[in-house]
């Protein structure tokens, strides 16, 4: 793959040395590394401290609108063209739960979703290295840098047990 | 993995040999998956045809005979959403609870589940006679202001339906992004080119997982309520009404219950034969089936409760039209269909209480059959508590015909035939998950 961001790129075959070069690289500073692995794993996550994901909000929303369509759609409905059957309530709300409910299913999981992609989106991989292995059995990290920090990071994820390293130039 | 120590627990791979195993799933296909995906497609077009006699001279040919308006389609509707209820009980509700068993049975469990949404989807659209004016149930602005009547339970199951389908192939494909990639990076030429599409630019990079992880956690928990009222919205298509043999508050839990003792009797037909033609026993193994059986016969105790209580409330209401409905399910006309339904689920399933039947795939293959009978009969029967309604002068009896037989076998055969190319071209045996559950290597042993 053609990279046009330049720095580090170690692969990793054993979590202990990837979260290790991964403190150490952040003990250095460098804040902005992409790790790759083919399965989530907390012990990266940790080595990492991401913050929690937005995710969250874009289901809330996604469920509150949702459940208002639901109530609003039958309400409104019903009385747009008013049948009153049995001297029963034009808008009956407890049926229109059902209905409230599964919108609010529906949307909040379409809104999830969208919020995936959004967030994942948000952070361009775009001229970051990568490499089919990271999808197998490697653990991918890479620490963009310039050239002056090259060889120190090199060394650095060859101290921490990595299996390949490779300096990736603008 | 799990608590229990079993001789048939999985074998410890790789993550590689994980990969690498699933791969060879895509891999060329035995003459077998040729003879069951060309026998699919054949049934299929047996059920196509006969749609189209249907669609050029009417329903008549069906046996809809008053007063039962509602014939072997709409049992085989039911029949259909039931079986869709196993996949996602299987993918979020154990997701949820950490079952660690269900990773390498959620994949095929969750297909099934889309590919049985969707043959239930063609049965209301059969069943309405006109299915160039189905959209008529949807609330759509039209000319003259009309809206659907949103206190009809009908109307409920139309929204039900399609978020289930809806949910439960977003949950499905939201899964499947990363095995994708994981294909992507193995195959080369045009193969390359369609994973690497369908993969929509996954890497596995930390920031995607986190997002991920959170979003199919939230998912899980969207899917887990959906699942308990989609068939419980079914069931009140009867229970709302007045008809003895439907009017019973039990409706919910008894459907839903049968609904996923149904859908593992399915997964049980499907994944026995499957893991077999596509060489996975090693990571489907008799620890999985010992846990399906379980749940079967967890599922298949609550019908048993659910089928005894259903006599019992007819006896004890004192109420002369429940109670005929009852007796003639078991001694009426249809007696045969009532106790079809008695014998493979409420007692067939208590064979699963011996683990020598647990683990014994043959048997375990039978039951299943037997279970996926038994369930279409249960609708069966239950459908045809329309025979005895109020007015006695009215009774009669439903008649399948040629017609309902043709679609029957059509739906099998249009179920079957996305089943089979499915796993074929996505790896039914779920690649992130199962590495997830396999502790990585360690540089310092004993670490962490």
């Amino acid at each position: 793959m053609a990279t046009s961001v330049p720095g580090v790129l170690g692969s990793f075959e054993e979590i202990d040395a990837a979260t290790d070069a991964i403190h150490a690289l952040r003990a250095r500073g460098h804040g902005d590394l992409t790790v790759y692995s083919a399965a989530p794993n907390h012990e990266l996550e940790e080595a990492l401290a991401q913050p929690r994901s937005w995710v969250r909000m874009f289901t809330l929303i996604g469920g509150l609108t949702g459940c208002a369509s639901g109530f609003g759609m039958t309400l409104w409905m019903s009385y747009d063209w008013p049948l009153l059957v049995g001297g029963k309530p034009i808008g009956a709300i407890p049926p229109y739960v059902v209905l409230a409910f599964e919108l609010t299913i529906l949307f909040g999981a379409l809104f999830t979703v969208a919020g995936m992609i959004i967030l994942s989106m948000m952070k361009s991989l775009k001229g970051r290295p990568y490499h089919p292995r990271f999808s197998d059995d490697r653990i991918g990290v890479f620490a963009p840098c310039g050239p002056q920090e090259a060889d120190a990071i090199v060394r650095l994820m060859q101290d921490a047990g990595s299996v390949e390293v490779q300096h990736e130039a603008a | 993995m799990g608590a229990i120590a079993h001789d048939g627990m999985p074998r410890e791979q790789t993550h590689a040999e994980v990969t690498r195993d699933v791969l060879a799933t895509l891999g060329t296909p035995s003459r077998g998956y040729y003879l069951a995906l060309f026998a699919s497609i054949g049934m299929f077009l047996v059920g196509l045809v006969t749609f189209l006699i249907l669609l050029r001279d009417g329903l008549g040919h069906a046996g809809y005979n008053p007063p039962i308006m509602w014939s072997v389609y709409i049992t085989t509707f039911v029949f259909w959403v039931g079986i869709g209820h196993a996949g996602t009980l299987i993918s979020a509700i154990l997701f949820l609870f950490r079952s660690p068993w269900r990773t390498a049975v959620y994949r095929s469990t969750e297909a099934m589940t889309v590919f049985a949404v969707m043959t239930a989807a063609l049965f209301p659209i059969i069943h309405i006679g006109r299915q160039w004016i189905f959209y008529w149930l949807l609330p759509y602005p039209n000319a003259r202001f009309l809206w659907p009547n949103f206190k009809s339970p009908l109307i409920w199951d139309v929204f039900a339906i399609s978020t289930y389908f809806t949910v439960s192939a977003t949950f499905l494909v939201v899964g499947l992004v990363p095995d994708i990639a994981a294909v992507r990076d193995k195959v080369s030429g045009w193969r390359k080119k369609v994973y690497e599409i369908c993969s929509i630019g996954w890497t596995g990079a930390d920031h995607q997982w986190r997002h991920y992880t959170r979003g199919y956690l939230y998912l899980a928990a969207l899917a887990t309520p959906l699942v308990l009222s989609v068939h419980s919205v079914v069931s009140w298509d009867f229970a709302v009404s007045i008809v003895p043999g439907w009017h019973g508050t039990i409706f919910a839990p008894y459907f839903v219950a049968g609904a996923i003792y149904s859908g593992i009797g399915m997964v049980l037909t499907l994944i026995i034969p499957l893991r077999k033609v596509l060489k996975v026993e090693h990571m489907i193994t008799d620890y999985h089936f010992d846990n399906l059986a379980k749940l079967t016969l967890f599922t298949g105790s609550i019908l048993f409760y659910a089928y005894a209580m259903e006599y019992f409330v007819a006896w004890y209401s004192s109420n002369t039209f429940e109670q005929t409905t009852f007796w003639r399910r078991a001694f009426g006309p249809m007696w045969w269909g009532g106790w079809s339904m008695i014998i493979c689920n409420a007692f067939v399933s208590q064979l699963l209480w011996f683990k020598k039947i647990r683990t014994n795939l043959t048997a375990l293959f039978i039951i299943s059959i037997f279970i996926n009978v038994g369930m279409w009969f249960e609708r069966y029967v239950i459908i045809n508590s329309l025979s005895s309604d109020y007015l006695p002068y009215a009774w009669d009896q439903m008649n399948p015909t040629w017609a309902d037989w043709g679609i029957l076998m059509g739906s099998f055969g249009w179920f079957l035939m996305y089943f089979l190319l499915f796993a074929r071209t996505f790896p039914i045996v779920a690649i992130q998950e199962i590495k997830e559950m396999i502790p990585m290597p360690r540089r310092k042993k004993g670490a962490h």
